[in-house]
């Protein structure tokens, strides 16, 4: 049976006395546990950043019609080699077209499955942009630009223009900003590009689009589907890729597999597009962690330090308290109360200067042509930092109090009394 | 007449850093109200014969009864429950909490022992202050005061939980006579009105002379 208000008052007393000392120890763990909170935040928040310029841009499950050999050949087929080894050499692939068969139907299935959010047609074609008498090769996307907003984050990488004023254009075109740039283009402005067969289109260009990523931005465009079914003379069922975004990521796998079963069809999910990419984001956060680790240890031998010394100066103090009947059990909690308050104190503030220092950052200006989307530096503010962070300060101190509190609990007073 | 200490065939040895037997045979008792001293030259063992008697020594052989019971083997927890409650223990240098006030020093024990409410351990407090003649000292750090008020202080802080007995290591030893004469004073209207046990190691053969009786040692033994 402990009685802690008595033990707390105690333990009050000595901290407060040793108030210069106590403060050093507590402030140890407040800046441990800013520099973890200021660092895991803006870690994190670079990572969301990172992960959003990619990820977010990237179907959960890519859905297209891959150009590649046939795994059958013909004469595997034909029932009279069967038990001969045939040799078939200089495999070509099949002459196929890269249009979805029953592309609208296929979407419909997968919208009205309940783990998809949403799949979405697209057209991929290949265009030449016309400037004067140079052609510059490039890709133009046929898209629904609402739903690909909606989906995709899409407006994060309209500059100039919106999603709406292409939606509502027939012969719209959203520019990439390296071909703008290249053509000197600007919005309002018109672009010819013309199709792989010659045919030329004038396009008026409502937006320019901006994903960050050079190589893309210098050859990328966008359209609505209609649009770019009218340059390439399909029909209105033509649709050469299908992206669909998931409510869950952990079913891009499975999904996939489905659809490469059921269909016929190339399914590429997301982790396996982007598996180096997990590897950089854990790579980051392992880092984070190890430096804001070492900080605590620092803190923890601050801690361990000030209580070794504040046992050894009141070690007349703990025989007077075990000589009038007070336990080993006692003493000891004496001391690791100050321990825990030290921690809890010097935490708590780690908390708050961590979290005005994400401020800081979190206003500064950060301006880069690769990030239209970005102002600022990017600060993640969760709420789970703060709840790992106190925890942290509390496991460290708990740790840097248990050996000095033990060793209070084991002086013995005799020992003591008579060294006088 | 009740026992409130028993000794029976204690005997301590030291092994470091010689072996050395440093309590041989001791048997006595002290009865309630008595009020007992321990003369010997130093060194003969006295100060450890007194840390046995208050269970913080445990490392003896023997048996040791308080009011009757055998405490010899108890649990380290226990003992310290013994100790808060029963054994009042003054020293030879006042071991007083520094940074404390008188009055939180001497309300400590009771706080510990939480048997009365923190207003009833004050009042109690204050009483043992006046009846030492300190009260008015209550409110000051125990570091500003002078040695024989300390003194007083331990010895308030010894009585708070009215325990069995009092045990003194030499705690006149470090005053002046007219400091030394009053804490006799204190110890033998103790003993007389209130009944309480006192057990007192001294070097002064006036302060011993004025007690009921004498407990002689010499090397480890009782003479007489
Ligand atoms: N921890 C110890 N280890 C070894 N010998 C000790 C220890 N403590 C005391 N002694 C010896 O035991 C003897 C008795 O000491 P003590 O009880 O303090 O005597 P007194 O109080 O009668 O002067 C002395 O000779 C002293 O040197
Ligand atoms: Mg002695």
């Amino acid at each position: 049976m402990i009685n802690w208000k008595l033990i707390l008052g105690i333990a009050k007393t000595h901290l407060i006395t040793k108030i210069k000392q106590t403060s050093i120890a507590a402030l140890g763990v407040t800046f441990g546990i800013g520099s973890y909170i200021t660092l895991v935040s803006f870690m994190t928040g670079l990572n969301g950043m990172l992960d959003g310029l990619i990820l977010n841009q990237t179907p959960h499950v890519h859905v297209f019609n891959e150009i590649e050999p046939s795994e059958k050949q013909p004469v595997a087929i034909y029932k009279e080699f069967e038990n001969a080894f045939n040799i078939v050499h200089s495999i070509k692939p099949k002459q196929n077209q890269r249009k979805i068969h029953n592309a609208l139907p296929i979407i419909q299935h997968l919208n009205n499955d309940k783990l998809v959010k949403g799949a979405l047609p697209q057209i991929k074609t290949q265009i030449f942009y016309i400037a004067g008498s140079i052609e510059i090769g490039g890709n133009l996307t046929g898209i629904d630009v609402l739903k690909e907003a909606s989906l995709f984050n899409f407006k994060d990488y309209i500059t100039q223009g919106t999603a709406e004023s292409l939606h509502n254009s027939d012969n719209g075109i959203l520019l990439g900003a390296g071909i703008a740039d290249k053509m000197s283009l600007k919005l309002g402005d018109r672009v010819q590009i013309s199709t792989i067969q010659g045919d030329i289109f004038p396009l008026k260009i409502v937006g320019i689009y901006q994903s960050g990523i050079a190589d893309l931005d210098n050859i990328q465009s966008f359209a609505n589907i209609k649009t770019v079914q009218r340059i390439l003379g399909e029909p209105e069922n033509y649709i050469t890729d299908i992206n669909v975004k998931l409510y869950d990521i952990d079913n891009a796998i499975p999904l996939a597999k489905k659809i490469e079963q059921q269909f016929n069809l190339t399914a590429i999910d997301i982790n396996t597009a982007n598996a180096q990419f997990e590897t950089g984001t854990n790579i980051r956060n392992l880092i984070t962690y190890a430096v804001s680790l070492t900080l605590l240890i620092v803190a923890g031998f601050g801690i361990y330090n000030i209580l070794n010394m504040l046992i050894y100066e009141k070690m007349n103090d703990i025989a007077i308290l075990k000589a009038i009947g007070f336990s080993g059990k006692d003493v000891q909690m004496i001391f690791m109360t100050q321990a825990i308050i030290i921690g809890l104190v010097g935490g708590i503030l780690g908390l708050i200067l961590g979290y005005i220092l994400s401020s800081v950052i979190d206003k500064i200006p950060f301006q880069t042509e690769a990030l239209p989307t970005i102002a600022t530096y990017p600060i993640n503010f969760s709420p789970w930092f703060y709840v790992i962070g106190i925890s942290f300060a509390m496991i460290s101190t708990f740790l840097a109090g248990s050996l000095p509190s033990l060793k209070a609990k084991k002086i013995d007073p005799v020992h003591i009394i008579r060294g006088q | 007449m009740k026992t409130v200490l028993e000794a029976k065939n204690l005997n301590k040895y030291f092994e470091k850093p010689v072996l050395f037997h440093v309590l041989r045979d001791i048997n006595f008792k002290v009865q309630q109200g008595e009020f007992v001293s321990i003369m010997g030259k130093s060194g003969c063992g006295k100060s450890t014969l007194l840390y046995i008697l208050s269970t913080m020594d445990t490392d003896y052989k023997g048996e040791l009864y308080l009011n009757e019971k055998l405490i010899t083997g108890q649990h380290r927890d226990k003992l310290s429950y013994i100790r808060n409650k029963h054994i009042g223990f003054v020293f030879q240098f006042h071991y007083l909490l520094a940074e404390f006030s008188v009055l939180e020093n001497v309300m400590l024990p009771a706080k510990k022992l939480a048997e009365k409410s923190i207003a009833e351990i004050k009042h109690d407090a204050m009483e043992k202050l006046r009846i030492l003649g300190i009260e008015n000292l209550a409110d000051k750090k125990a570091s500003r005061i002078s040695g024989g008020e300390k003194q007083r202080v331990a010895i308030a802080r010894a009585l708070i939980n009215n325990p069995s007995i009092i045990m003194g290591d030499e705690p006149t030893g470090n005053l002046d006579s007219h400091n030394s004469e009053n804490v006799f004073n204190i110890f033998k209207q103790l003993s007389e009105e209130q009944g309480l046990s006192l057990l007192v190691v001294t070097h002064d053969k006036d302060f011993a002379n004025k007690t009921d009786r004498i407990i002689e040692m010499g090397d480890g033994s009782i003479i007489s």
